[in-house]
């Protein structure tokens, strides 16, 4: 057992030239970033697109440039679908998932690449095509679908008949969520089967980072939830293209001057059951990683072992497990039998033990800690902030008697927004900033990037607070122009005020596009570990060479022993081996 | 909570939790195609062989949850609708399905002569296997052919409709596995990182799960009208 000495012979498999090296590229590090600058691309795009319906639920009658004067309502409709599959899918589920994932499971585990890099590279640009595919029906002549990211049947399965962008875009956003789906399983079968077989020496699954914990049970609710999408998408095809009737009731008839069409007896409950079977899991492909980021950053800040890891990885499992017995909650609206609403109730509801173990300890791991305010840990608190604020508006439409006159409302727009959509993002966040210089080398600027902080953390709060209240009061989703009802027009100051913050929030993000090219240049030099962290990547240089480790590492001990007492440093990094650590105590 | 964490763990208990990932004595050769089942832990150049079959594993998991949505779909939608209309299904699925039973059984009888290294019977069987294999996709293209001359088309019925969908998902998947069983016959192995051995396995077992889900299918077509 040569292990210590073994060289890492592989490096020679180093690939030459551009192409080969950065664009089709079989290392996980470089996949990683590309899916990372994919997700911020589709970010940008989300925002504008949330900007410009924004503007025009705060002033109906503005005209907006670029849409011919004031903006029809199908156009209104198309913005918010595009803005929600694509801040869905391509950033919520491409950028904490398959992009850090991809850079830093391998990594935190030993291994020198995923298991199946060839695979893994074809992954990445099932993702991009299918990113493309979606942009595309911006450029059809009807334009971009109207049938929200959840794209419920009848409407989305009958055509154009529908509504413009029915027609060929709504047939681009099936085609395109189809690859998304083959994409992120095979994504999926390649974190499982890293995870499962590539484990560095010493490497126990109880020694594993949190954020592999997250990224592992992110990639088994990812396999077990894209097939049951696919299969509806291709459902959702037929009845499209081929006039099945899977999901297209008998006798629909959209006008007066309409037939009804020939499709009969569908039922567009089928779409929303097997849709939601994969929505609630996606919920938590989106918010798992970014709790197992969180995790890491939290302990690493605090220099404090994370409290209760073996909680946190079990709650993890738990949050995962249930996350596929409860996508009934989602259709409390759509005249299911009490008796199922209630037993979906109490499964959501049961979700609340598992996340409380989370909550409780990640601020068990802050109390008494030597806390590094650093725009990480910033952004993991934040995290932690956000996920409680909307959990707990989550506990309210949990409750169907609750949802039944919330459901329809900006009240839940705001839950899902607080829980999933901006605590994801700051996940992202956090793991930006703690991981930019592993990955570049350099640090990104501090300053800037606490300013960056406040903006987004108060923004977030301040755009998404009056939409509870909005909400309760009445305020409809999918209203392209709340003033056209009176009882909603005396809310008017508050949405120009949520539009306003959501545009001082989105400049705000300029801070962290401008820091973050700025710093790949200028950054301050990283240097191995400048948080002085514990877990693999921590013990190779930055950036990290072909094949990650210069010799075979060997693990010693679990990823969170910070705050070490009667050691010169205060923190044992994973590989240290005991030799060493007598070495330095003698 | 405590802050007392032990500085060193005792060294035989992390020996003892030491991932057994194969150390093979061969290590990874230069360029890590070691091929066998050696190669380091945690080197994707030479990964353990059971890599291959766990990373399948995983995939029929997923290629499960596929068809146990379009089943779901199936009962859902049959028992929601009064418009369901049972049809004759095609006797050609009868001879089709002792087709592909067939041939699990020379998929079988092929792996067992690899491992005697009878290569020529290894080759021959492997070939009757395939054989066997784009049999029963034409056979379940003249089983669609039939339903066409009846005047049941993929639109005419629900029933029709999740005919063609399970039959066409099943007769893709198992084309997948063709070409499968088809670039093992021709591969180089002298080069690949995934041994014979362990590829012929993969193929295998990807197979009679093929040949599991068909029969189940088929059940579920026929008593299901």
């Amino acid at each position: 057992m040569s292990a210590h000495a073994h060289p890492v012979t592989h490096h020679a498999g180093a690939p030459h030239g551009f192409i080969r090296r950065y664009i089709f590229s079989t290392d996980h590090k470089v996949i990683g970033v590309q899916y990372w600058f994919l997700a911020l691309a589709a970010v940008t795009v989300g925002m504008v697109l949330s900007w410009l319906f924004r503007a025009h639920l705060a002033w109906p009658n503005l005209a907006i440039p670029g849409f011919n004067g004031v903006m029809r309502p199908e156009q209104y409709l198309a913005l918010v679908t595009m803005h929600g599959t694509i801040m869905v899918f391509f950033v919520l589920t491409v950028a904490p998932q398959s992009g850090f994932g991809n850079y830093f499971l391998p990594i935190q585990i030993g291994a020198d690449d995923m298991a199946f890099p060839t695979l893994n590279m074809i992954s990445f640009w099932v993702t991009f095509v299918a990113f493309f595919v979606l942009i595309a029906a911006f450029f059809t002549t009807a334009g971009a679908p109207i049938g929200g990211w959840t794209s419920y049947p009848p409407l989305s399965a009958v055509g154009s008949i529908a509504g413009p962008g029915q027609g060929t875009g709504e047939t681009l956003w099936v085609v395109s969520i189809a690859l998304f789906c083959l994409a992120s399983l095979l994504t999926a079968l390649n974190f499982i089967s890293t995870t499962i077989e590539m484990r560095a020496q010493g490497m126990s699954l109880m020694r594993m980072p949190l954020s592999v914990w997250g990224w592992f049970v992110t990639a088994v609710l990812g396999l077990l939830a894209f097939g049951v999408l696919l299969a509806a998408c291709i459902l959702l095809l037929l009845d499209r293209l081929a006039l099945t009737s899977f999901f297209v009731p008998a006798g629909l008839v959209f006008s007066d001057t309409q037939p009804a069409l020939a499709h009969a007896g569908g039922s567009p409950l089928l779409w929303e059951h097997l849709f939601w079977f994969f929505g609630h899991p996606e919920v938590y492909i989106a918010i798992l990683p970014a709790m197992g980021i969180t995790s890491h950053v939290l302990s690493n800040f605090s220099r404090k072992p994370i409290f209760g890891y073996k909680a946190m990885a079990y709650s993890l499992c738990a949050i995962g497990f249930l996350s596929f017995c409860v996508w009934g909650h989602h259709m409390f609206v759509s005249g299911m039998s009490p008796y199922s609403a209630l037993a979906f109730s109490f499964l959501t509801l049961a979700i609340g033990v598992p996340s409380a173990i989370k909550t409780f300890n990640w601020l068990g791991t802050l109390w008494g800690g030597k806390i590094q305010f650093t725009t990480a840990m910033l952004f993991a608190i934040g995290f932690v902030s956000l996920f409680v604020t909307g959990g707990l508006s989550g506990l309210f439409l949990a409750q169907p008697s609750v949802d039944l006159p919330l459901h329809d409302t900006l009240f839940v727009i705001a839950h899902f927004h607080i829980v999933m959509g901006v605590a994801a993002i700051f996940g992202i966040f956090a793991g930006t900033y703690y991981w930019f210089p592993k990955i570049f080398g350099r640090k990104m600027n501090e300053k800037l990037g606490k300013t960056h902080f406040w903006i987004t953390f108060a923004g977030a709060y301040l755009i998404f607070m009056p939409m509870h209240w909005m909400g309760i009061m009445g305020a409809l989703r999918r209203y392209a122009d709340a003033s056209a009802a009176p009882y909603l027009q005396h809310m008017a100051p508050m949405e120009h005020f949520v539009t306003i913050c959501a545009f001082i929030t989105g400049a705000g993000q300029l801070l962290f596009y401008f820091n973050f090219f700025w710093s790949l240049r200028r950054g301050e030099k990283a240097g191995i570990n400048p948080w002085h962290g514990t877990s693999l990547e921590w013990s190779i240089p930055s950036p990290p060479p072909h094949g990650n480790f210069l010799e075979v590492p060997r693990v010693y001990r679990g990823p969170y022993e910070y705050g070490v007492p009667g050691y010169e440093q205060d923190y044992l990094p994973q590989n240290l081996t005991p030799e060493q650590i007598a070495k330095a105590g003698s | 909570m405590s802050r007392a964490t032990p500085i060193i763990e005792e060294h035989p208990t992390a020996e003892a939790e030491v991932h057994d990932a194969g150390m093979g004595p061969g290590g990874a050769t230069p360029g890590g195609w070691s091929g066998g089942p050696g190669g380091p832990g945690g080197s994707a150049a030479g990964v353990p062989q059971r890599t291959y079959l766990t990373g399948l594993t995983m995939g029929l998991a997923a290629i499960l949850m596929f068809f146990m949505a379009l089943v779901s779909a199936f009962i859902v939608r049959k028992g929601l609708s009064n418009d369901w209309r049972a049809f004759a299904l095609p006797p050609v699925l009868y001879l089709n399905t002792v087709l592909l039973l067939a041939s699990s059984v020379t998929i079988q009888t092929a792996r067992r002569k690899l491992t005697r290294e009878d290569m020529e019977g290894f080759r021959h069987w492997w070939f009757m296997t395939t054989a066997l294999g784009f049999l029963f996709v034409a056979g379940q293209l003249v089983a669609w052919r039939q339903l066409v001359h009846q005047g049941v088309y993929l639109a005419s019925n629900p029933s029709s409709s999740f005919f063609y969908v399970l039959t066409a998902a099943h007769g893709v998947h198992l084309l997948g596995g063709i070409i499968a069983l088809v670039a093992i016959a021709v591969w180089n192995w002298k080069k690949a990182r995934i041994t014979r051995a362990t590829a012929t396995e993969m193929a295998a077992v990807y197979w009679h799960f093929m040949d599991g889900l068909w029969i189940f299918l088929f059940l579920l077509l026929k008593l299901g009208q």
